[in-house]
């Protein structure tokens, strides 16, 4: 059966999943797991609450998976979506969030000229395609999706009227889906 | 929030709002097609952000814990069984999640926030039995186990059972003095299976399965494939 699921789409696993295929909730962890784990772990700078916030985002994901439409969004972003936001209530929850200073992603590493161009993987693309974006732009979207910040969070600590922020992230989420796109990142 | 609901798209996509911003976009979202066209778009750019968060690899124990909870869960189909020779009704015990759910289907992520909250409301057969206080049995001969309630309702819990082959079909028995009766056909398959047993379950009966001819049978063909008693 497993062999059989690994040569199903993500959108059909999801369906499988849906039909309460145990099965598949494996088969989509295999695919996911790992990146679903690396952004809770960062959201959430703890083990135990980052396994926490995946596992819960499978659980729902588990209940939810009937009312996915593949039209309406990928596989990767449907699922993407639950983690991201178990893992944000998560860490406001727990009150984890820190006074960090304006928290970035790491650089691509050695990031010399041929590594840049050459970038492999997905996560290599989107690191990159992030230092292209304005600074202030990748901040917000930085400090909010990483860092679990709300707008509101965002202009105090940024020092900016609300209205700033708001056109920073739409702005900067705009500049990065055509940044992505140029790049010929796909997601999965 | 006297501010245009729209220039919360891309706070609402980063999960950015607090509780109450969110709940209100989010309902503001339900009636507004263009929002939805337009968080789509965001939502791409939003889902890649995670591939750049390169925290490190999950523990190898996530995975089996994750099936394992899902296992728990119990959203299991449950499969509702008639009497034998009667056709059998298969009812997943999703479909009062799904009904819930199927009022977001249009924004998938109106149900992200309180999706939570109404999949408990939706407690399996075998959740509710647990916490009416009937015990719970396991099975010899197979993975899994019986629940009896205190007034006799059955429910076998059957996991990694092969699925029967086609014009066969499990047979569920309970077996109290003379004659066993029959107690309702299951198919097998897939995870881990619920079945509401057709008879009740006395005090001290034994309840087991065999495989039949489909459509089951009066009486049961040996082997016994599994078994447990009730006490």
């Amino acid at each position: 059966m497993s062999a059989e699921l690994a040569q199903l789409s993500d959108e059909a696993v999801i369906e499988a999943v849906a039909r309460a295929d145990e099965d598949a909730i494996g088969e989509l962890y295999d695919r996911f797991g790992k990146v679903a784990y690396g952004l809770s772990f960062r959201i959430l700078h703890d083990a135990t609450l980052a396994e926490d916030a995946v596992q819960e985002a499978f659980l729902q994901i588990w209940r939810s998976a009937g009312s996915y439409e593949p039209t309406r969004a990928k596989a990767s972003t449907w699922l993407l979506t639950f983690v991201h936001r178990r893992a944000v209530d998560l860490v406001r929850r727990e009150e984890r969030r820190r006074t960090l200073p304006a928290e970035t992603a790491p650089e691509p590493s050695g990031a010399g000229p041929d590594e840049s161009v050459v970038a492999h993987s997905r996560g290599e693309v989107v690191r990159a395609a992030l230092t292209r974006l304005p600074t202030e732009q990748r901040e917000a979207i930085e400090l909010a999706y990483f860092g679990g910040l709300t707008q509101s969070e965002l202009a105090e600590r940024l020092g900016q009227p609300l209205g700033t922020i708001k056109s920073r992230m739409f702005t900067g989420l705009q500049r990065l889906r055509v940044l992505l796109a140029e790049a010929g990142y796909e997601s999965a | 929030m006297s501010q245009d609901p729209h220039d919360l798209l891309a706070a609402y996509a980063l999960d950015a709002l607090d509780a109450d911003e969110r709940e209100r976009f989010e309902r503001h979202l339900a009636d507004c097609e263009e929002c939805s066209e337009q968080l789509a778009l965001l939502r791409e750019p939003v889902a890649a952000l995670a591939y750049a968060a390169e925290g490190p690899a999950p523990p190898e124990a996530l995975r089996g814990r994750i099936i394992e909870s899902a296992r728990a869960e119990s959203r299991a189909p449950v499969i509702k069984l008639r009497r034998a020779n009667r056709p059998l009704t298969v009812v997943a015990a999703v479909a009062a999640a799904a009904a819930c759910l199927a009022i977001g289907l249009g924004v998938w992520a109106h149900s992200l926030s309180s999706s939570l909250d109404r999949e408990r409301s939706a407690k399996s057969l075998y959740e509710q039995m647990l916490a009416a206080g009937a015990v719970s049995k396991p099975l010899a001969g197979a993975n899994g186990s019986l629940l009896v309630a205190n007034d006799g309702r059955g429910l076998l819990v059957v996991c990694g059972l092969d699925k029967a082959p086609t014009s066969r079909t499990y047979e569920a028995w309970v077996i109290s003095g003379d004659a066993p009766q029959p107690a309702g056909l299951f198919r097998g398959g897939g995870g881990c299976r619920q079945v509401e047993l057709t008879q009740s379950v006395p005090n001290g009966a034994t309840v087991a399965a065999t495989l039949e001819r489909a459509g089951g049978a009066a009486r049961p063909t040996l082997p016994i494939l599994f078994r447990t008693e009730a006490t």
